[in-house]
């Protein structure tokens, strides 16, 4: 065994001085991925205004989303006519609607549901389209050709559209409008996760993986799938916002939520009638709100594949 | 003393990364006058084609030449003007790259290419141009002028698109050319052909030329003085031949030896023999191990529109017949697309043989379908070394987690708390420093990766070991430091190879027999020896010249 | 034509959906005062009586025939109500979708061109908060500033102001039919009534047309071959519009359908914001109505949309792509 080791030595020696990486590797020798990790983020999160601005938004939204209900200066359903449709003031940041209720209060309140609503249906589709997608990539033939068809029959409809449609079938209920919403955010999770699970299945790892003894289906939920992930995580952020914007345009038409129910897409299309009139605030403030979550939730998806694969930002 | 033509002063480049300032390159110093070839010689991250593209100002949006200067015929292009580089990109200095096929517009017609050249630097009017075309392309020697001037570049080879590329770079008679690996990624045989063609153009017109190249045999044989770059830093320039006869700085020593000429050992590829490989090799009994009959893997052909149809089949193998011996390395030879990698796929069991059978110690393991062949207790003596050392890695796992998946997976009497014990010793074994067991590929270094792939093929102690062009993708340094851990350890363990590469030179070190394939029949087989010495088929022959030779 | 298995999957999703719809016409049909008779006896007539793969078969044949059925809602044939609609819906969408390409590719060049700097991320900034807005609130927004603070745009209720007679058809898009017509006056008050709708579309669109043509160009931009052409000393601007435009007009082909799609499922809000008389507002009215043949008529109208949008599409990847053979 002496001997043996001490026949390493050469070898290794030659390596460590033909191998430039070595040196430099083991000089910061303090848990080098974690350093390296850390480090990275802050440079991009640095480098990138933007991406700070949107996970800080972000937060907002959530910390809203959860103690808004807790200390909003109003009931948001309590209705007093004698104030109604006054402008924004002291009193009333946002306001007040056609029914004297404080937009503020109402526009508070709403974050939660919409955030809830966009979240769960999210979490639906991310689920179905991408086990979906993992098998349709991993074993090809049949499998794709299938799945295949279903997402490109579902992407043949104009997408709000059918969902509406799903709302008029189903009821016209809030977990319809949750379920249609998740029917339509299936395919782009079936294309995400099929398209990865192509390209990291012709890596070899996943050859070295069956070599090792894992079966097909262990290779594709323990090996590939987590390399799959941050795609997956970026597409999840921008069907966050998409599916807000789809929640709020079905109850806009006056499908799903209904009044007095404090829902920003509803809010607007209350103060629709008033706009053309000059009560501006109505419709501002839940929009500007409603937008601006999209928006942050559409950057937080830049943000995030800019941390996960700089070269693929669009 | 006057100037010389190309002046590469104190030259410093500087990237900036998300990690930092990176200086790429260093206090280059290159001198070149006209009609010398020039070989810029290293391996990558050495920054020779930096040195090479900051001639050209080509450093991107965060490159920067920091420091020094470059001075073309009296021109300074350190810090060019838009109109001066203008003049000189093209017309004055050219360049040819690497991958012919992605250098050219996809979807624009070679003809349009080349006229687009050609009136950019007003060498040929509307009407011209098409006329110059043809004679351009006449110079590169391509006959059927017609054909190529309207085709796309993936209507043509690899090795005709290069030669449409030589065409673009001389169509402005320029006075440097910048050679940037121009043979890599074409066959072997087609390389030596492009390699003549562009030193037969510029001796002609007494050009300067800069050859980039890892390939030391390369340099040696076209060009006429050298500079051995490392780290960004030039560490030996010499301008004559000497280099190759008594080099002086030990890193030049050390590729020297690693670059494998057509009579060199394994166990001198690195300056001196490691202590493992100093005793002669035992001979092998024939004791047969693995017995291929009749392979074949048939592929059907899908049609344009996606639907199989009848007749369209492709036999990528097509009827196998060889024997590996235990503790014999036999290798595997062919150009890319004639098989190699699905017959060792096929004895791998990741594919399912369309015929023939595969006996493995007598049993007939193509019976089983891959599918189940996990469950086999085969599947642990059969393993394979893989082509790239980081895409066959799993980029989240570390090299801990790697080397021990099989043990997890397939060993029945596995015990945890061996389990350090026995992945330690797998990582002496193959030289993996224990202090580096817990990082992810990322990492490290190219040499690393590839041993930690070796063992995790070797952890259940298999009893024939695929070898899939194992070193293609690394450095001849490395290279050479993989090549004598793997005969270490066939010594050591009496282990069995398949080894398949593209590279017969490679092959020929470490095996004992040795098997040549082209479109997917084996053309010639026997022992080493015999078929470098006396090699009876003509593609064997072809490979065999297509060798450079390094006098040494 | 890998478009057809699709068309199928719409024309049974579409049958299958509208039959679950809740409500039933017969009673519909049959008006308040009707008994239980003359219900039954309209059931009939209507072939609701048979089974439901019956009524799927007859429902085929009369497609074959171009027969939709008739509209519960209005008493007309589909087939002639959505013929009058589709060219308001077809016009305002490929005006939004024209105006969107016209905006979004130079801003996606522009952004490609100088990577990570402050117009690059002005340019995603912009384009992204056009994504973000509900197409609802940007079609108010612009009504409230353009006509009630400003008054440049004329009120948002529908094609043309009452003033002025449609012009004869021969399109089917006002503007286009007025100026044949030779009646430039009722074009530039059709035009006024499209803008501010088409403008909300085009906000909309943006997005993924700059985004893409903003990676597409990266990539192309970043590609061996426009290293070459640069180290050969080719123009930039030559560079960039004739070797990394070309080529990066590929992906954006690609999802052009999708944008397209997008866009029309956009067009109901806009739509019914700006009282539009198209077929989107026809099928939001038919399915508060369980009026199913109009539903099945709209849904069929959009996925043959859809499998001439991706006809044309193919077509012109053929045209810009060599390495795709038509036959293909």
């Amino acid at each position: 065994m002496g001997d043996l080791l001490l026949n390493k030595k050469v070898v290794r020696n030659t390596d460590t001085k033909l191998d430039p990486e070595l040196s430099q590797h083991s000089q910061n020798s303090a848990t080098p991925e974690q350093h390296d990790w850390r480090q990275q983020t802050w440079y991009i999160l640095s480098q990138n205004p933007i991406s700070m601005f949107s996970i800080v938004l972000f937060l907002i939204f959530i910390l809203v989303g959860i103690t808004g209900p807790f200390w909003v200066p109003f009931d948001p359903i309590a209705s007093d006519t004698s104030i109604a449709l006054q402008a924004p003031s002291f009193l009333h940041l946002f306001g007040t609607d056609h029914l004297g209720r404080d937009v503020f209060s109402r526009v508070v309140v709403a974050t939660r549901l919409d955030l809830w609503i966009a979240l769960s249906a999210v979490s639906i589709s991310a689920l179905v389209g991408t086990s979906l997608g993992c098998l349709a990539g991993y074993f090809g033939g049949w499998y794709d050709r299938i799945i295949g068809r279903i997402a490109d029959t579902i992407l043949a409809f104009p997408l709000f559209v059918l969902a509406m449609g799903i709302v008029a079938v189903l009821g016209n209920s809030l977990t319809n409008v949750i379920y249609a919403t998740a029917l339509i955010n299936i395919p782009f999770f079936i294309r995400v996760a099929r398209a990865e699970v192509t390209i990291q299945r012709n890596h070899q790892y996943v050859q070295a993986a069956l070599l090792s003894g894992n079966t097909h289906l262990r290779t594709l939920v323990f090996h590939i799938f987590p390399n799959c992930l941050p795609a997956l995580m970026v597409q999840m952020s921008l069907n966050m916002g998409w599916a807000i914007l789809n929640a709020a345009g079905l109850s806009f038409i006056g499908l799903g939520v209904r009044p007095p129910v404090a829902e920003w897409g509803i809010m607007v299309a209350e103060g629709a009638n008033y706009i053309i009139s000059g009560e501006w605030w109505l419709v501002l403030f839940p929009g500007l709100i409603l937008m601006l979550a999209v928006f942050c939730f559409n950057l937080l998806g830049d943000a995030l594949r800019d941390l996960v694969d700089p070269q693929k930002r669009t | 003393m006057a100037k010389p033509f190309l002046q590469i002063k104190n030259l410093a480049v500087d990237f900036a990364t998300r990690r930092g300032v990176v200086h790429a390159v260093d206090d280059i110093n290159i001198n070149l006058n006209k009609g010398e070839v020039i070989a810029i010689v290293g391996e990558s991250g050495s920054g020779k084609s930096v040195t090479a593209y900051s001639i050209l100002n080509l450093l991107g949006n965060n490159g920067k030449i920091a420091k020094g200067s470059i001075t073309f015929d009296g021109m300074n292009l350190e810090n060019p003007s838009a109109s001066l580089l203008k003049d000189i990109r093209g017309r004055e200095i050219a360049m040819i790259f690497q991958n012919p096929m992605s250098t050219l517009n996809p979807i624009r017609k070679v003809g349009d290419q080349l006229s687009d050249m050609l009136r950019q630097h007003a060498q040929a009017t509307n009407q011209t141009a098409p006329r110059k075309v043809i004679e351009l392309l006449h110079k590169v020697e391509i006959q059927d002028t017609r054909r190529v001037t309207n085709a796309y570049p993936f209507e043509l080879s690899g090795g005709m698109c290069q030669r449409v590329m030589i065409a673009l770079a001389l169509a402005c008679n320029s006075r440097l050319l910048i050679a940037d690996e121009p043979t890599t990624g074409l066959d072997v045989t087609t390389q030596k052909s492009i390699m003549d063609l562009i030193m037969g153009l510029v001796k002609h017109r007494n050009l300067a030329v800069i050859l980039i190249t890892h390939d030391l045999g390369m340099a040696y044989q076209y060009c006429d003085k050298f500079v051995v770059m490392e780290k960004g830093q030039v560490v030996e320039a010499c301008d004559d031949h000497s280099l190759f006869t008594s080099p002086q700085h030990s890193y030049t020593k050390k590729l020297l030896a690693a670059t494998p000429g057509i009579s060199s050992k394994v166990e001198h590829l690195t300056p001196t023999v490691p202590v493992e490989l100093s005793k002669p090799a035992v001979e092998i009994e024939k004791k047969e191990l693995l017995k291929v009959e009749g392979l074949v893997k048939t592929y059907i052909l899908k049609s344009q529109g996606g639907f199989k149809s009848q007749g369209n089949t492709f036999n990528a193998v097509d009827g196998v017949n060889f024997t590996i011996y235990q503790g014999e390395c036999v290798g595997l030879v062919g150009e890319s697309g004639c098989g190699k990698s699905t017959t060792s796929r096929l004895i791998a069991r990741l594919e399912q043989p369309s015929e023939g059978r595969i006996l493995f110690l007598g049993e007939d393991i193509g019976q089983v379908s891959d599918r189940d062949f996990i469950r086999s207790p085969r599947r642990k003596d059969i393993q394979m070394v893989f082509q790239d050392p980081t895409g066959s890695l799993n980029p989240r796992h570390s090299a801990f987690q790697l080397i021990s998946e099989p043990i997890l997976r397939l060993q029945k009497d596995f015990n945890k708390a061996n389990l350090k014990d026995q992945v330690y010793q797998l990582a002496e074994k193959v030289g993996l420093p224990l202090e580096l067991i817990y990082r992810l590929p990322h990492q490290l270094s190219g040499g690393q990766k590839a041993r930690v792939g070796i063992a995790r093929a070797i952890a259940l102690n298999p009893k024939l070991l695929i070898l899939d062009e194992p070193t293609s993708a690394l450095d001849v340094s490395v290279q050479a430091i993989v090549l004598q851990l793997l005969e270490h350890l066939r010594r050591e363990h009496n282990l069995s190879y398949l080894f398949v590469s593209h590279d017969l030179n490679v092959v020929r070190m470490l095996s004992q027999r040795i098997l040549v394939m082209q479109s997917g029949k084996i053309v010639e087989s026997g022992e080493t020896a015999e078929v470098m010495s006396k090699p009876k088929h003509l593609f064997t022959k072809t490979l065999l010249a297509a060798i450079p030779q390094l006098a040494s | 034509m890998l478009a057809v298995p699709s068309l199928i999957g719409v024309i049974v999703v579409a049958f299958v959906l509208t039959r679950s719809l809740p409500g039933d016409p017969a009673v519909y049909f049959a008006g308040i005062t009707a008994d239980e008779e003359s219900i039954a006896q309209i059931r009939e007539q209507l072939g609701l009586d048979k089974s439901i793969f019956h009524q799927f078969i007859v429902y085929c044949k009369n497609l074959t025939q171009g027969n939709l059925g008739v509209s519960l809602n209005t008493g007309q044939s589909v087939a002639s109500e959505l013929s009058a609609r589709f060219p308001a819906s077809l016009e305002l969408t490929l005006t939004g979708l024209a105006l969107a390409l016209m905006a979004a590719i130079p801003l996606g060049i522009l952004a490609a061109v100088n990577p990570n700097t402050w117009i690059d991320h002005l340019c995603r900034i912009f384009v992204t908060a056009g994504a973000s807005t509900p197409i609802f609130f940007s079609g108010l927004l612009l009504v409230f500033v353009f006509y009630y603070l400003l008054g440049w745009a004329p009120s948002p209720i529908g094609r043309l102001d009452f003033f002025y007679l449609s012009p004869p058809k021969v399109t089917g898009f006002y503007t286009i039919d007025a100026m044949i017509n030779g009646d430039f006056e009722t074009a530039a008050a059709a035009a006024k009534q499209l803008i501010l709708p088409a403008i909300t579309l085009a906000i909309f669109a943006l997005a993924p047309i700059a985004r893409m043509t903003r990676s597409a160009m990266l990539t192309a931009m970043g590609s061996e071959y426009v290293k070459a052409a640069t180290a050969n000393g080719i123009d930039r601007r030559k560079i960039i519009f004739v070797y990394a435009l070309r080529n990066a007009m590929l992906p954006l082909l690609t999802i052009m359908g999708l944008v397209f799609s997008y866009l029309l499922g956009a067009n109901v809000l806009v739509e019914k914001v700006f009282s539009w008389p198209g077929i989107g507002s026809f099928a939001v009215d038919a399915l508060v109505a369980s009026d199913f043949a109009a539903v099945q008529g709209f849904i069929l109208v959009m996925a043959v949309m859809f499998v001439v949008l991706n006809l044309v599409i193919d077509i012109l990847y053929t045209l810009v792509d060599p390495r795709v053979s038509i036959d293909g």
